[in-house]
């Protein structure tokens, strides 16, 4: 029974991997290292929480789609900041990204402290509407929401976009060298930009399923950044592709909770000092996959060949 | 000629901040015909072509076609033209399969299917008469076959006028020779090709008109039936151009460099050098042919000592037998050491004995040119690093196919690119800038570099300039041995050939230059001795002045059947 609670309740975290992993993955494509990612997932909590906030009359059901529609246009904005700045003003994208993380962070913690301190006419109202259609707390589908439905369900179609359609493959031109696409007429700042507010809205609500489905709680926001930058090193897990990414999702979930779940389940005390060790094991996992790949050196396994490169026209 | 016009290019200019690529250019393109533009490096060839392809916008003039006035601002309004254009660094993405990069960018409403496209590139390719595998990727390609994805890719979009920048430049004669026959067929099609180029024999074998351009400005168009390579030469260049190369007998000839039973594997674990041995002789030009890929950059980068051997031996030879020991390469502790080994005698023939000289007595006497060394200095560079390599005193220098990768660094200026080979010397902590910085300034004007300074990152350059600031910075340290692989691709004429006088210049100075080229006339013309390979073998050694094209030719595609039959 505790096997089956820790296997379900990977299930479950692993999804705010998935979200991450997505939206990161979806940037990448596009040839942008967004590692403002952390920040996004923090603000799309955050931007949801607060539209839950404002919309406290409203019947259950229209209070979550508009903390989810909350949560992508928080994420979108983020992305378009992120885009304008390295997209149009070509800045460096580790720098830009790791401002972004930083700014978001920040703002989160801000938004979110008021809030709780605040404590009538509070977001938390909303919990067990996220958690419909199995909201019963007794199971262990309790944190099986919609937006777990929601999740896999953006991962199915990424990857379908990706591998089966015109602009999944324009999109892939554009990742992988922009000059050529360029050349072929591609409009590459629209798919540069397109993929990264998509993206980064797609992350976002990661955050928000964080804070109102998985924990559901006043201090959830705390841990969402250290929850992005597993996203993002999942990206490199599943090389660069949503359906392995429903998969490593889970394995992550299963990694990120064997810290406080694995002495349970075998009955033995390691200690406050032995946890954190227990929980590099995901960060452990992605080094060993990297190593995998790059010994491997199977072309379609490396990320997109211009990752990271600003991509200017008139250059000759 | 009643032939109807495909393009009409009036008063077109295109600066780049002050640099002007192009300065009031006219020019027509009929359909049904092919036309060449030839022109120097640099001279705004590729810039006007862009302009109609819809990379650069004109600053002033206007482009007509078919007779209406065209705004071409991007790639995507040329397509709607019909226009389409190899670039001469192919714009594919190498993981993709031809199929897709062929549809990429295609925006018709049909709904996406690569295996409908992949039958209707098949149809394409057989009727030019194309050889290609739609579902390929593109990183397990030839060059050859990358050029004709190119091609399908613009003619699968319906483009009626192809422009095909420096098209041969990458390919070996036979390719090139298909590709001709392909373009021709499409001239009976009805499509205007614009080739633009430098090389004038192919000029003159497929166009039917030419349009030079010098400076940025169009000299003129003519026919190709009534002129000849001297009358378009001296249009591009502006003055005449001698088109013969200087071949002096070899004097004072010595094995410099023996190479014997030279293996090799690479990483994918192919043979790549198979049994290699041969002798680069000082004074003398040795050239190496072969189709591109045969194994010359192997042979190259392991001489050079960057490649490890499965077997062989790399032996340098210096000629030292009779003659005096200087202290240029050794010290006095060498010396000393030497000479107790019992590797000097006297000028009379007795052995040399520094025991009981003071360090005065044994400087003045070698100094004096009294001490000889006994045998040649041979040494094994097999394993050595280019680091070793340089400090045991041999002096390669190497010119490598790779400019901007191997090369030079882009990224950093000429000053900089010349102190990649100087930075060791000098004892300070500082690094000598004044030395590299007057040989920067020694070859951007014995060279004709066209650069604004020496303080330009070198990726700016053109590519004859790249070449030039590379061939005179491994020319200035002054080698015994120098390696140049293709130091004249995609060099136009008067940089190519101020490139093999340089080569022959350094033939002259007693160096043993070792030349790997792709154009069989200038080998036949330019080297000694002709060193043939096909696939890492050697098939033949043959002497430069006796030889012809085709014996040549025959050796490049000598296949080890071939070999086994004769013995």
């Amino acid at each position: 029974m505790m096997l089956l609670d820790y296997i379900l309740t990977s299930v479950a975290i692993g999804m705010t991997f998935l979200l991450g992993c997505t939206g990161e993955i979806l940037t990448e494509k596009a040839g942008h290292l967004n590692l403002g990612i952390p920040g996004i997932m923090c603000i799309g909590g955050a931007s949801g929480c607060l539209a839950l906030k404002a919309c406290y009359d409203l019947p259950g059901f229209l209070a979550v789609i508009i903390a989810i529609i909350a949560a992508i246009l928080g994420g979108a904005l983020m992305g378009a900041i992120y885009s304008f700045l390295t997209v149009t003003l070509k800045a460096n994208q580790n720098v830009t990204g790791l401002a972004m993380t930083t700014f978001g962070v920040g703002v989160t913690k801000y938004v979110m402290n008021g809030m709780a301190i605040n404590a009538t006419r509070n977001y938390l109202y909303a919990l067990k509407y996220f958690r419909a259609p199995f909201a019963s707390a007794d199971t262990g589908l309790k944190y099986w929401g919609i937006m777990m439905y929601l999740a896999i369900g953006i991962a199915l179609a990424s990857a379908y976009v990706l591998t089966r359609t015109r602009v999944g493959l324009h999109l892939r031109a554009v990742g992988e060298n922009p000059a050529t696409a360029d050349a072929v007429g591609i409009n590459v700042t629209a798919y540069k930009y397109g993929a990264t507010c998509i993206g980064s809205a797609v992350a976002a609500l990661g955050g928000l399923y964080y804070i109102m489905d998985y924990m559901g709680s006043m201090e959830a926001y705390k841990t969402i950044e250290a929850l992005g930058w597993l996203s993002v090193a999942l990206v490199i897990f599943t090389l660069w592709r949503p359906q392995i990414s429903i998969i490593g999702s889970i394995i992550f979930g299963l990694l990120y909770l064997a810290g406080t779940r694995i002495p349970t389940l075998l009955g033995i005390n390691l200690g406050m000092s032995a946890t954190p060790l227990l929980q590099m094991l995901p960060y452990l996992v992605t080094i060993v996959v990297l190593i995998i790949t790059s010994i491997g050196k199977k072309r379609e396994n490396q990320p997109p060949a211009s990752l990271g490169l600003s991509y200017f026209r008139e250059e000759r | 000629m009643n032939k109807q016009i495909a393009i009409e290019m009036k008063g077109v200019t295109k600066t780049f901040g002050s640099v002007i690529a192009n300065k009031n250019v006219d020019l027509e393109v009929y359909r049904g015909e092919i036309l060449a533009v030839l022109g120097e490096n640099g001279c705004g060839k590729t810039t006007l072509m862009n302009m109609i392809a819809g990379i650069y916008y004109p600053d002033a003039g206007s482009i007509f076609i078919d007779g209406k006035e065209a705004s071409i601002h991007s790639p995507a309004d040329a397509f709607s033209y019909g226009i389409g254009m190899i670039h001469q660094h192919f714009k594919l993405v190498d993981l993709f399969t031809a199929a897709e990069n062929i549809i990429l960018g295609n925006h018709s409403g049909e709904k996406y299917n690569i295996s409908k496209v992949s039958a209707e590139v098949r149809a394409i390719a057989d009727r030019y008469g194309f050889h290609i595998d739609p579902d390929k990727k593109i990183y397990d390609m030839s060059v050859s076959e990358k050029q004709t994805v190119e091609i399908i890719k613009v003619l699968y979009r319906g483009a009626d006028i192809l422009i095909l920048d420096e098209p041969s430049a990458v390919l070996t004669p036979q390719e090139t020779d298909r590709l001709f026959d392909v373009l021709r067929k499409m001239r009976e099609d009805g499509k205007s090709i614009i080739i633009i180029t430098h090389k004038l024999h192919e000029v003159l074998s497929i166009s039917d008109r030419v349009a030079v351009l010098r400076k940025g400005e169009h000299i003129g168009t003519v026919n190709t039936a009534e002129t000849t390579a001297e009358a378009l030469t001296e249009m591009m260049v502006g003055r005449k151009v001698e088109l013969n190369i200087d071949r002096p007998a070899p004097e004072n000839v010595q094995d410099r460099l023996i190479v014997k039973n030279l293996s090799m594997t690479n990483l994918d674990g192919i043979k790549v050098l198979d049994n290699i041995s041969f002798t680069a002789r000082s004074g003398e030009i040795l050239g190496i042919a072969g189709i591109a890929g045969s194994g010359q950059r192997e042979l190259l980068e392991s001489i050079a000592g960057l490649n490890p051997l499965d077997c062989g031996e790399i032996v340098f030879n210096r000629p030292k037998k009779n003659l005096p020991v200087s202290f240029y390469h050794k010290s006095l502790a060498d010396v000393k050491a030497l000479a107790a080994e019992g590797k000097f005698h006297y000028e009379d023939g007795s052995a040399v004995d520094f025991t009981g000289k003071t360090n005065a007595e044994i400087r003045a006497l070698v100094n004096a040119g009294k001490v000889l060394f006994n045998e040649d200095d041979v040494m094994n560079l097999r394993d050595k690093t280019p680091l070793q390599i340089r400090e045991v005193g041999v002096r390669l220098s190497f010119v490598p196919e790779d400019r901007l990768g191997m090369g030079l660094v882009g990224n950093m200026d000429i000053v900089d690119n010349m102190m990649l080979r100087s930075y060791r010397k000098g004892s300070s902590v500082f690094v000598d800038r004044k030395k590299p910085s007057d040989l920067a300034d020694r070859i951007v004007k014995e060279l004709e570099v066209a650069t604004p300074n020496t303080h330009t990152a070198v990726r700016r350059l053109s590519g004859g300039n790249v070449q030039k600031v590379l061939v005179g910075r491994e020319i200035a340290a002054a080698p015994v041995v120098l390696m140049a692989a293709y130091p004249v691709r995609g060099l136009d004429i008067n940089s190519s050939y101020t490139i093999y006088n340089l080569l022959t210049e350094q033939k002259k100075n007693g160096v043993a230059v070792v030349f790997v080229g792709e154009d069989l006339d200038v080998l036949l013309e330019l080297c000694d001795r002709i060193m043939v390979i096909c696939a890492g073998k050697i098939t033949g050694i043959v002497d430069g002045r006796t030889v012809t094209k085709e014996e040549v030719g025959l050796l490049m595609t000598k296949t080890d059947s071939d070999v086994k039959k004769e013995a």
